[in-house]
């Protein structure tokens, strides 16, 4: 039987007075956990070995970085904006084909090594080469500086 | 002074209906923006002005300044190494499960040129073919 009762209807409704302290907690949540990665670099290819050819000295831009500052061909350099200056005339000269020899000594800071090839990078050289330990040590008759 | 007006008093309220919008807006970027990182080893990166994207997910070896060593494979999270020899055991597993896999060098920019020049020769060793040596962004004076 239908009743004749008036019944009272509650309204439906989703209770949202809390969703936003909710929301704060995850916002603290992720701004705690999130660590803002470092991800971009300076890309070097290595040379196959196979294709390897061997680069004399005279062949090539040398530029040995010691710890009392940056030697390219064998003679000092003062500032980077000279060896920018250098690098530059000579890449011209041989259309950017002239390779260039990175070596550093053991004890600077990596940070040198980073610098050279940035300035390389900013030149345009394709052709930058960094020796390993072992190819150092057979280079050492063309490198006595 | 005018008498005979009563002034009605609004209540001071802060509208707060769009809070809940803004902070999931907030959480919306945070999620997006994550990422998990492989390595979070601490180091002072050094300063370049050329600088490209690296790949995701290459293997990353950090280098302290004081030439601790951690490797990750990319995937999994980095673990620290404790010899050279034991170093190449790995590059080498790496490499032959991937050989295109590209190598992420993080160095610390204090960290003597011996701890990077002793890593390179081990990927070169291992016929490694890309790395990538990350940097921040060098700020021009």
């Amino acid at each position: 039987m239908k009743s004749f009762l008036r019944r009272y209807r509650e309204e439906a409704e989703i209770p949202t007075a809390s969703m936003a302290d909710i929301a704060f907690l995850l916002i603290v949540f992720f701004m705690l956990t999130t660590v803002f990665t470092a991800n971009k670099g300076i890309e070097y290819g290595i040379p196959k070995k196979e294709k390897t050819s061997v680069i004399k000295p005279e062949e090539s831009i040398y530029i040995h970085i010691k710890s009392d500052g940056y030697y390219v061909d064998f003679k000092k350099f003062n500032s980077l904006d000279e060896i920018s200056g250098y690098i530059q005339k000579k890449m011209e000269e041989t259309k950017f084909r002239k390779p260039v020899v990175i070596r550093t000594d053991d004890d600077v800071d990596f940070q040198k090594t980073v610098t050279i090839l940035d300035l390389l990078k900013q030149i345009g050289v394709k052709n930058i080469s960094i020796p390993t330990e072992e190819e150092i040590k057979q280079w050492k008759e063309y490198f006595q500086d | 002074m005018i008498f005979g007006y009563k002034t009605k008093k609004l209540k001071a309220v802060i509208p707060t209906a769009s809070m809940a919008d803004i902070a999931f807006l907030l959480i919306v970027f945070f999620i997006y923006s994550t990422t998990f990182s492989v390595d979070r080893t601490t180091v002072f990166l050094p300063s370049s002005t050329v600088r490209k994207l690296v790949e995701k997910n290459a293997a990353i070896i950090a280098i302290t300044k004081d030439g601790q060593m951690r490797l990750s494979d990319g995937i999994h999270e980095s673990v620290p190494v404790m010899s050279y020899s034991e170093l190449n055991d790995k590059v080498e597993n790496i490499v032959t499960r991937n050989p295109f896999k590209e190598f992420i060098i993080k160095c610390d920019r204090f960290s003597p040129y011996k701890n990077f020049g002793r890593i390179y020769q081990i990927l070169v060793d291992n016929k490694v073919r890309n790395i990538a040596i990350l940097t921040e962004q060098k700020i021009k004076k």
